[in-house]
Parts: structure tokens; sequence; C-alpha cells
């Protein structure tokens, strides 16, 4: 895609972003490898990842997706520390909640839409803390996990991030979540990493010089 | 679904508050995020609209406390939990518990018992069971009530089943339980060795020394102070040599302890060095 196409996606008159949460399922592994690689290097804000996986812990999934990020990128441990331009992943069999804005904690309760890690729960426990600075990404997958949690960002006033139905693999729960929910963005997984990458504080301002300069 | 969200921060250490002035139960240094959700989902359940009906109902009847504790502590398990956990217990752990004349095996926080009859299991194939003693206990007294009586519902069973073999298993699993209706019943041969008593990894102190403690997603739901004390209430409970088993994202990076132990094989396994 050209760089102004990319462009062209207006970001949203927000506060700023304290924290970016992809959640995903069927299909997303692939949209996940196409955004990572191409996350800015001092993003200002941590992102955590949510993605319904088998409940194997010595399952390599962490290690692929590593291979591709230049952030640092950890599968999370209980009680671990949050920094801002890192990349944290949800592990298998454990609700990731954060405990507050500088640490995430675990929980292996039952699980909620047939899943654990639940993107519903992850969604709803970083809203409540970060509130408006929320931002919420929602990929393809083919249940109903995710939009609740949306909703809740939604209801905070962050940010609500939704893959283009038409660009998943399984498109259900974004169309789901589009029939039910007032999307900020609707995005094309080629378009996610740049538009992530405008929410970083350092990037607005440069895009704002650049934009004059045009 | 998601429960609604009703707690205020302020709501929820009031309510903590109370409860360990009116009664045995500080749940003070738990994680507060996990907390919020236990509290969000009793009101649910319990249909209370409101956090300071919930809070009335806590502190003026004391009969629903136990129903509050039951909810409030998570006790979701299953057996042979992380089969590939197993595996190491049974290859690498049991065969040096072998040496000893006696094993003596808390699981703590074993919630409604499948852990306890899984380490039975494991035991009884390395044919050690007749000189071991599990101690199986949790702060919730309904829980160890189910556990002692070792039957469980029949719906996870096949999982279960399918959980023993990746541990390396390789008897009938069907063997050693009883099916009927809807539930299965444990060969009592497996609880001949356990006791099942209430203990509160908070308040109450060590009560003896083993050579394998299991607390597998426990202390995820106890903050970084509450977890040192634990894990050396835990260390004063362990034989020199002894092991420690933690859940796959719990750690001892950090604590007090870490120094003394050895982690075995990407699995959770303290081991005291020697000294």
């Amino acid at each position: 895609m050209e760089e102004n196409q990319l462009n062209s996606i207006p970001l949203p008159d927000k506060p700023a972003t304290e924290i970016l949460l992809i959640g995903g399922s069927a299909g997303s592994i692939s949209v996940l490898l196409e955004i990572i690689p191409q996350l800015d290097k001092e993003l200002s804000f941590p992102v955590i990842i949510i993605l319904h996986r088998k409940a194997h812990p010595e399952s390599n999934l962490s290690e692929l997706l590593q291979f591709h990020s230049s952030l640092p990128l950890f599968e999370v441990e209980d009680k671990m520390i949050l920094n801002n331009g890192c990349i944290y992943l949800a592990p298998a069999d454990y609700h990731l909640l954060l405990e507050n804005k500088g640490q995430i904690a675990l929980d292996s309760s039952e699980k909620i839409n047939y899943s654990r890690p639940s993107i519903d729960v992850s969604f709803q426990s970083a809203a409540v803390l970060f509130k408006q600075h929320t931002a919420g990404l929602l990929l393809s997958g083919a249940n109903a996990d995710g939009m609740e949690g949306l909703r809740c960002i939604e209801q905070y006033k962050g940010l609500v991030l939704v893959q283009d139905p038409v660009s998943a693999e399984f498109g259900y729960m974004p169309k789901q979540t589009l029939l039910n929910l007032e999307a900020d963005a609707v995005l094309k997984p080629a378009q996610m990493a740049f538009f992530i990458n405008r929410l970083n504080k350092k990037s607005n301002l440069n895009e704002l010089l650049l934009y004059n300069f045009i | 679904m998601i429960e609604p969200d009703i707690i205020r921060d302020e709501e929820m250490e009031l309510l903590l508050r109370d409860i360990a002035d009116l009664y045995d139960y500080d749940f003070t240094q738990y994680t507060r995020s996990s907390l919020r959700r236990r509290l969000n989902r009793i009101c649910m359940l319990d249909k209370f609209t409101s956090f300071a009906e919930l809070r009335y109902r806590i502190t003026k009847d004391p009969a629903y406390l136990t129903r509050f504790i039951e909810e409030v502590t998570v006790n979701v398990t299953e057996m042979f939990r992380d089969p590939g956990f197993y595996k190491t217990l049974r290859d690498h752990i049991l065969p040096t518990l072998g040496t000893h004349p006696f094993i003596r095996v808390w699981v703590a926080g074993c919630s409604t018992g499948e852990e306890a009859y899984s380490v039975a299991i494991l035991l009884k194939e390395a044919k050690l069971y007749h000189k071991s003693l599990i101690y199986a206990t949790d702060i919730n007294p309904g829980v160890i009530e189910k556990a002692s009586r070792g039957i469980f519902q029949a719906g996870p069973i096949k999982q279960y089943s399918e959980n023993y073999m990746l541990s390396g298993g390789t008897e009938d699993f069907s063997s050693y339980y009883l099916s009927r209706y809807d539930v299965v019943k444990f060969d009592e041969a497996l609880s001949e060795k356990m006791i099942f008593s209430t203990h509160n990894l908070v308040s109450d102190s060590s009560f003896n020394e083993f050579q394998l403690i299991l607390c597998r997603n426990v202390l995820i739901y106890f903050d970084k102070d509450l977890q040192s004390k634990v894990l050396k209430l835990f260390d004063d409970s362990l034989q020199t040599f002894g092991f420690l088993a933690l859940g796959s994202k719990e750690t001892l990076r950090h604590s007090v302890v870490e120094s003394k132990y050895k982690q075995l094989s990407g699995k959770k396994y303290g081991r005291k060095p020697v000294k």
C-alpha cells in the first residue's frame, strides 16, 4: 500500500494512548506477524497481546513473535512489570489482568466465552485502570470473545479499533463487533502498524510537522 | 460474558478491612485485579445490585461467610494440569524422592483435590505410595470436604485421561475410577495416604517437614509481599534437597528464597543446593 493511502485514515481526536491491547482468535497470528515487525522501536506505551491458543505452556508462539519483533517481547509471568515500548503476550491457560498501571497479574479462574485467556477480561481490566487512555484492537476471529471488552473501552472513552472484516480470515468477530459498536477506526492489516505508530507521542509530533510542511 | 464492574477501589478496601476485623480471613494482601473480578462475580451470582448490599450481608450474616469464601477464592483445577510438569515429576523427581525412607508431600491450596489425586497416581505407579503421605490443604473448608470424597464430575474425565497419557502414563486411566451417571469416584486406595485439612497460607504456620511441596496457581492471587511470606513458609517446611513446584507462570525470581533454589529443566521446580 502507498504511504499516502496509509496516511489517509484520520487519527481520531482522542486522549494520548497509554496502553494498547490487541485481541485475536482464529486467523489473527498472520495479522500480528504483519503488525509486529513494523512497530516503532520506541513506542510510548506498552502493547499487550491476547490470543486464543491451545492450553500448552510449552507452545512456541512467543518465540515466533519474538523472532519478528524489534521491540522486546515477553510471554507474561505473574506480577511482571509493564514498560513502555515492550510487547507482552498473555500466556496460555491464564487470564491476563492489569494490577495497576505498572504491573500485570495472572488469574487462572473460570474460562470466559470458552476462552482462557479471554480478550474481554483483559480489555475490561485495562479500561477500568487506564480509562480514556486505553486503546483496544480486535482482530480476526470466529467467536464472541472481545466485543464486550471493546464496549468497556468505549464506555471509558478509549480508542476502539477493529480489523476490517473483509480483510479477516475469520470475519465473524470483527463483523459482529462493528454491528454493535462504533469503532474509531476500521483497519486492514497493512494499515495497522502505521496507525499504531501514529498513536505514539513522539511520532504524533512528527506527523504534525509533516502535515504543516505539506 | 464478563461481569459488570460495580465495585470501586475504596469500597473493596473497606470490605477487606471489615472481613479481616470480623472474621479470621485476611484478604488485604491478595491481588486486587483478581479480587475485583471475584467480588463482581459474587455480586452477579448472588444478585447484589450494589456494593453496599454485599457488604451488609457479609458483615451482618456470619453464615454467609462460608459461601463468600467459597466464591471469592478460585477453585478451578484439573487432573494432570500441564502434563509436561507431571512428566518431569514422574521422570526426574520421583526417582530421587524414592531414595527417602518416607515421602511427605504437601499439596497447598489443593482446591477440590484433583492435583492430590494426580500425585497419588504417580506415586502409585512409581511404587512409592505405600511409603508416602499426601497432605492436601486449602483455605476453603467446602472444597476440602469435596476433595476428601474423591468424587468428580465425569465431564472433564476425557481431558484428564489425555493429560494423564501426555504426562507419560501408560495404564488404563479408567482403571482408577468407577463411573456412575455423571460422576466418577476414584479408587479409595488412592486416598488411603491422604490427609485433608484446612490451612490458611496467610495466617497458619508450617506444620511438618516435606520432601515435595506443590502449590500451583495459588501465589498468583497474592501480592509480592504475601508471596515472599508464603515462599518463606514453604522454605521452612521443605527438607534440604526437597522440591518446590509452582504454576507454570509463577516464579521465584526476585523473591527472598530465590538464591536457595535451582530451576529444573524449564519447569518451576526449585531444589535446595548442597549446603
